[in-house]
């Protein structure tokens, strides 16, 4: 990085240092982070989406989409996360090699189940093999950030389910008396008021989505705490910068780091539970009205 | 840029119909990266070792492009079978039962004993006590299957570290990578018992039904040992190590 940092024996101190902190590998670490805030966002609004779907199934009338919402969210709790994450992502790569080989290779006469292998023609393939590095890893990242959503959005839709059937029913009497469609009650009065309920479940599934983002690893993608165990091992002579076994001092700037998002998080979670529990007849509902009104 | 790649896709499977594999072909090498000196990340974040040159070697004679790819050992066998990676080249000991889900190349490094690292001045007792082995290696069967205790680390970094806190008394793991670890220890850690003879040589774990790509490997292989490459990249990355094909 430096122009001094072409002999690394040679240097002690802070030169040392400001050579170690910058090398190929460490800007690799740095950019890593990024990876878990790009996970974080890609798959919020994809967990909403499935807990919504979910909890919406789980309340139907009809008997096959209740089934379904039902389904989905015992299986997907009920079953450990690690044996998910190592599931899903290889079960819809599969998925998907399958569907383009019979597409695009209809003439195929091998099996593609040999064994324990999975075979298919090679333009087939989901990137394609001679594809750049980069874009098989943004495709693990798209299947992993696909994967947590499957999981998280099981728990977030049992949640809002929850949260829907915690509105008091005298309201939705109310909506009936008015003449409101189902469908004008849930966009009028469960929708807008069931998050004041949802909010502490969903604050903290957020928080356990935090903490889950190290099994990208598993999944082949390299986020930080891969970059952790590997920079601060122990590297022998072999090594450009040889040092002991670090991992105690990379782990404890994950901690930081870690510390840091729950702590922002919580600020955040806390302003918005200000927000949507204005008005509501919630315990923070009415300490809210309560504040307001002194202050006024 | 897609369609070019899909046509000359199409274009390779129709002039070599019995095959997915052409030359200059690309394929893609998964290596774990956390087990010098056979296979590690450097500083410049690439993959090196003895491995990684005797890989691109075998490459350069088969004709193919080859992309290394980092995986976990954990599931690196998995993801070889589901077609993420097209050949394992981690330091991978020829068994039979491995041999049972993945086909292996010809060996490309000797059959080596494992050996056993303690904290200095431990007896030699402790090689029957606790013993830190990493996950699904053949040094793990081996102690499960003895009078001693195992306990499984994910990394090989992890069954050292077991032995310096106390965990374990001590590790059991290729001599290779526990010979660097000793030295840079400061007298630290010493080698204690006697090594143990377990596997076969390492090979290349290629899947079954990729018949071609084994043979094409195996004549790489045999190529390398004839004219003495193999023998000068053992020399290289394992202290003056002469092996002679």
């Amino acid at each position: 990085m430096f122009h001094y940092c072409v002999d690394p024996q040679n240097l002690d101190g802070f030169y040392w240092w400001s050579c170690y902190l910058t090398t190929v590998k460490h800007i690799s670490f740095y950019k890593s982070f990024l990876v878990v805030f790009a996970l974080l966002i890609v798959t919020v609004p994809l967990i909403l989406l499935f807990g919504f779907i979910g909890a919406i199934a789980r309340q139907s009338k009809l008997y096959p989409v209740r089934l379904f919402g039902i389904t989905y969210t015992s299986i997907v709790r009920g079953v450990p996360d690690i044996i998910f994450f190592l599931f899903v992502p290889i079960a819809l790569d599969q998925g998907i090699e399958y569907l383009r080989h019979k597409v695009k290779c209809p003439d195929w006469t091998e099996p593609i189940r040999q064994g324990n292998d999975f075979v298919v023609c090679q333009i087939a393939k989901m990137p394609v093999g001679s594809s750049d590095q980069w874009i098989h890893e943004t495709y693990g990242f798209f299947l992993a950030a696909l994967a947590f959503s499957i999981v998280f959005g099981a728990f977030a839709a049992n949640t809002i389910n929850g949260a829907i059937n915690a509105i008091p029913p005298t309201q939705i009497e109310t909506g009936v008396a008015y003449g409101m469609t189902n469908k004008q009650i849930f966009i009028r009065i469960q929708f807008p008021q069931m998050w004041a309920y949802a909010l502490p479940g969903l604050s903290n599934l957020w928080m356990i989505l935090i903490k889950a983002t190290p099994l990208l690893f598993l999944l082949g993608v390299q986020d930080i705490v891969y970059w952790a165990r590997e920079l601060g091992g122990t590297k022998t002579a072999r090594f450009t910068y040889p040092h002991e076994d670090w991992r105690l001092g990379y782990f404890i700037v994950l901690l930081v780091f870690y510390l840091f998002l729950s702590w922002v998080s919580e600020i955040f979670f806390n302003k918005l539970t200000l927000r949507v529990t204005r008005g509501q007849a919630t315990l923070s509902g009415m300490n809210n009205n309560r504040s307001e009104k002194r202050s006024s | 840029m897609t369609y070019t790649k899909i046509i000359t896709g199409a274009a390779l499977i129709a002039a070599f119909a019995s095959s997915a594999f052409a030359d200059g072909h690309s394929i893609r090498m998964g290596t774990e990266g956390a087990y010098p000196p056979y296979n590690f990340v450097n500083d410049s974040g690439e993959v090196d070792g003895f491995e990684r040159e005797v890989g691109d070697e075998l490459c350069k004679r088969a004709n193919l492009d080859c992309t290394w790819v980092i995986n976990d050992w954990d599931s690196i066998i998995p993801n070889l079978v589901s077609g993420n990676y097209d050949t394992i080249i981690a330091g991978m000991s020829i068994t039979s039962e491995r041999d049972e889900v993945i086909d292996f190349t010809s060996e490309y490094f000797p059959p080596d004993p494992s050996t056993y690292v303690a904290l200095a001045g431990a007896s030699d007792d402790v090689v029957n006590g606790v013993v830190a082995a990493q996950t699904s290696t053949i040094q793990a069967a081996y102690i499960a299957s003895s009078s001693a205790t195992v306990v499984e680390f994910a990394t090989p970094e992890e069954t050292v570290a077991a032995v310096r806190n106390g965990e374990a008394d001590a590790v059991l793991a290729d001599d290779a990578y526990l010979a660097d670890i000793v030295n840079a220890s400061n007298g630290e850690l010493a080698f204690v018992g006697s090594p143990v003879a377990i596997g076969g040589g390492i090979g290349m774990g290629i899947r079954e039904s990729d018949t071609e790509l084994k043979e094409k490997m195996n004549t790489a292989i045999a190529s390398i040992k004839a004219d003495g490459t193999l023998t000068k990249l053992i020399a290289k990355w394992f202290d003056g190590r002469s092996v002679e094909y």
